[in-house]
């Protein structure tokens, strides 16, 4: 039966109170908000970290907008982002449509899967970088050429690689929560499928994939937006290089701010940023269709 | 509800906020005053050195110190290098940093000083002619900015040297290299016997600056990079450093450097790793990485195939032979902003428990050239005397030392010139949009 749609109550009644938001909100408030007006405001002056922070007006968004470096930079993003998500999404889906079923080997198999999430990402990047050492590595050790490239120092051999990297350490946190979507579609649909001679592909095609649309869109922009702040892992694996060629946005802030000591630079850097995120972010809400509230379970 | 009770009830949360306010700052005090039981009091001095090298030499240093002047400790903590130098910067910035800011002198130094982040040091050494007398005095210059001492060296002369193993030379029947020629001739050599000729933490970049550094020296004297520090317009375009980044780039396409040289890392101590277990002939690395062949490959340095020498002449260049580049010394600058107490503890050490005999003889035994006059027996007594008193001997005869670059330049055209530098030894951009660049940072 479809839940009952409740009109004409005040607003005060259609929820648990307002005040549950406050602690979030708060913390939100004093860690978001507060340093994002700083960064815009830092953006428009010159301050190398130590001295006077002078106002400079348009000075650093002009270096910043002018850089090559910064061009690359989106470039690199746009491809780290694209090329993550249509590796990481059709195989975080399988994954979890598999893990969700009854069968025991598949719930020890999925413990297995979710190894990567308890390790931090720096020690992802420190055990990977030693692997694909083009010397000491996993290749040069067993003896096998086709292992021994220069993974991480060919400009463009390494994208892939830290597109890999990022997979392997992030595929298992979006199967959980495709497993978690796939666990909620009523079984009943699935039995009526079958009465209704339906094949497992078609059942995936008609029933699963449909059911998860709001887990695929919830997964697609942690992915997108995630990308955005793909720092870590690509700091400790490659600090951005060969060249910039895995230098993307949230890194080359970092190393304008921390290495070159402009922080007006790296703070229009870091507004740049944030706009893209948010712009993303809506993006994706809007692609889940502007009925919302339309049910899922129409007729369950 | 009446009155009195809502007071009661405001009361109450009040009582519970300031609570929680107090018990926040307790736990804050306590975090700031280190793991209880020690004997560290929550105003003593700070210090954050660096790992690797001289570590274990500094940290008995102060063990040795805290045991003599309870009332006078010093908290020491370690980080990696290329951590530290980000860490510090941003810790001195907001008013954290240590009361001793590990340096090297240089543009970074001379930030510290334009932004009153460090003590001017000049009264103490007047008022301590001894602690004046020890050093080197071409060392201790590089602790002046604008003809104040505002830091003192504090370990050991690091010129850039260029090692070789023995044995890979043997293999390939190849001598070490006289001049730039010379090099470049035995790069097929090694390459037939199987040898990458040169390793390199290309990663890192700064090693990669170690090459243009000397080239340019080589070629130009060191007047070249003298304009360049000074500021001067236009003058990345001195011939001498498009002839030095040609070289680079023709070195590269002969294949001198290793396989996967751009993601080796050498912070990791990769690098030297390459060189003495025999996958590469030769590095062009600082004075401090024997220290660490000392402790990690012990046999290797014992047996003598290990070899050093000066970097090669270039034929025509106008620079003295025996010029050197590196790291006079690293440096400690006494933080402006720490307590009298800590200051006076940080100047007490400065005074008593650096360079004291035990402390020089560590760093002797370490593998190391302390900075400090008068050591020629030591060295001699020691068991890497051949090494020591090469680099002694490097440093002290050297008509010029010039600072490593990325050092002496400001923080902004050091890390343009590292990143623009990783873009030549990747054949990325050429010599010419490298110093159309680097001319653009000038001034900044």
């Amino acid at each position: 039966m479809a839940s009952p749609v409740t009109a004409g109550r005040g607003v005060r009644d259609a929820g648990p109170s307002g005040w549950l938001a406050a602690p979030a909100l708060i913390f939100f408030l004093v860690f978001a908000v507060v340093p994002l007006i700083g960064v815009v405001f830092l953006s428009f002056t010159s301050w190398n970290g130590l001295g006077e922070i002078k106002l400079d007006g348009l000075s650093s968004w002009t270096t910043v907008l002018t850089d090559p470096v910064t061009g690359n930079a989106l470039v690199v993003t746009a491809k780290i982002m694209f090329f993550s998500f249509i590796v990481q999404a059709p195989v975080s889906l399988l994954l979890g449509v598999f893990t969700a079923g009854a069968q025991k080997y598949r719930a020890a198999l999925a413990v297995l899967y979710f190894l990567p999430l308890l390790l931090s990402s720096a020690a992802v990047a420190i055990a990977f970088k030693a692997l694909l050492d083009p010397n000491f590595g996993l290749g040069p050790g067993f003896g096998l050429p086709a292992l021994a490239q220069d993974w991480l120092g060919n400009s463009d051999l390494v994208l892939f690689v830290v597109v890999f990297v990022i997979a392997w350490q992030f595929v298992p946190f979006h199967t959980l929560i495709y497993q978690g979507g796939v666990r909620q579609i009523p079984a009943s649909l699935y039995e009526a499928a079958e009465i209704d001679g339906a094949g497992r592909f078609r059942q995936f095609w008609s029933i699963t994939l449909p059911q998860l649309k709001y887990t695929i869109i919830t997964s697609s922009t942690l992915m997108v937006v995630g990308s955005l702040a793909y720092f870590d892992l690509i700091f400790v694996l490659t600090g951005g290089g060969p060249g910039y060629s895995t230098r993307l946005l949230p890194l080359h802030m970092y190393l304008t701010g921390f290495k070159a000591n402009d922080m007006g630079a790296a703070s229009a850097l870091g507004v740049m940023l944030v706009v893209i995120g948010l712009g993303l972010a809506l993006l994706l809400q809007r692609l889940g269709g502007k009925n919302r509230n339309a049910s899922q379970l129409e007729g369950v | 509800m009446n009155g009195s009770e809502m007071n009661i009830r405001k009361l109450r949360s009040a009582a519970m906020a300031i609570s929680a306010a107090g018990v926040a700052i307790s736990l804050a005090a306590c975090g700031s005053a280190g793991p209880a039981g020690s004997n560290v009091s929550s105003d003593a001095a700070t210090m954050w050195g660096l790992t690797g090298g001289n570590q274990p030499v500094l940290q008995k240093s102060v063990d040795d110190w805290n045991q003599a002047n309870p009332d006078k400790s010093i908290k020491l903590d370690f980080f990696a290098n290329d951590a530290y130098k980000t860490k510090v910067r941003t810790a001195v910035g907001a008013g954290e940093g240590p009361t001793f800011i590990y340096g090297w002198g240089g543009g970074v130094l001379k930030s510290y000083v334009d932004a009153g982040q460090v003590d001017d040091l000049s009264g103490f050494l007047k008022d301590n002619p001894e602690v004046k007398d020890r050093y080197l005095p071409s060392v201790l210059k590089n602790g002046e900015v604008d003809g104040k001492t505002y830091a003192l060296p504090n370990n050991n002369v690091q010129p850039v040297v260029l090692y070789y193993n023995k044995e890979a030379f043997d293999k390939a029947g190849a001598q070490p290299p006289k001049t730039w020629d010379e090099l470049m001739a035995l790069v097929p050599k090694f390459k037939d016997a199987g040898i990458a000729p040169f390793s390199l933490g290309g990663q890192s970049k700064w090693p990669d600056l170690m090459w243009l550094e000397y080239l340019v020296e080589r070629i130009g004297g060191p007047e070249v990079f003298a304009n360049i520090a000074a500021n001067k317009p236009g003058a990345w375009s001195d011939p001498a450093v498009k002839e030095a980044l040609t070289k680079i780039q023709e070195l590269v396409d002969a294949g001198g450097f290793i396989n996967g040289f751009s993601s080796i890392a050498a912070d990791s101590n990769a690098d030297q790793a390459l060189m003495y277990t025999g996958k590469s002939a030769m590095i062009l690395q600082g004075g401090w990485i024997y220290q660490g062949m000392k402790k990690d490959a012990a046999d290797f340095v014992k047996s003598g195939k290990l070899g050093y020498t000066t970097f090669p002449t270039v034929p025509g260049g106008k620079g003295d032979p025996a010029n050197v580049v590196g790291n006079p010394s690293n440096f400690w600058s006494i933080s402006a902003k720490a307590t009298d107490a800590q200051k006076k503890a940080a100047l007490d050490y400065v005074k008593d428990g650096m360079f004291t005999d035990a402390n020089t003889d560590a760093l002797i035994n370490s593998g190391a050239v302390p900075v400090v006059q008068g050591i020629e027996s030591k060295l001699e007594a020691s068991p890497d005397k051949d090494f020591l008193t090469f680099v002694y001997g490097l440093a002290k005869n050297a008509p010029s030392f010039t600072l490593s670059w990325d050092q002496a330049l400001s923080p902004a055209q050091g890390d343009a010139m590292l990143s623009n530098l990783d873009q030549i030894f990747l054949k990325k951009i050429t010599p010419e949009q490298f110093i159309t660049t680097m001319n653009a940072t000038v001034g900044k």
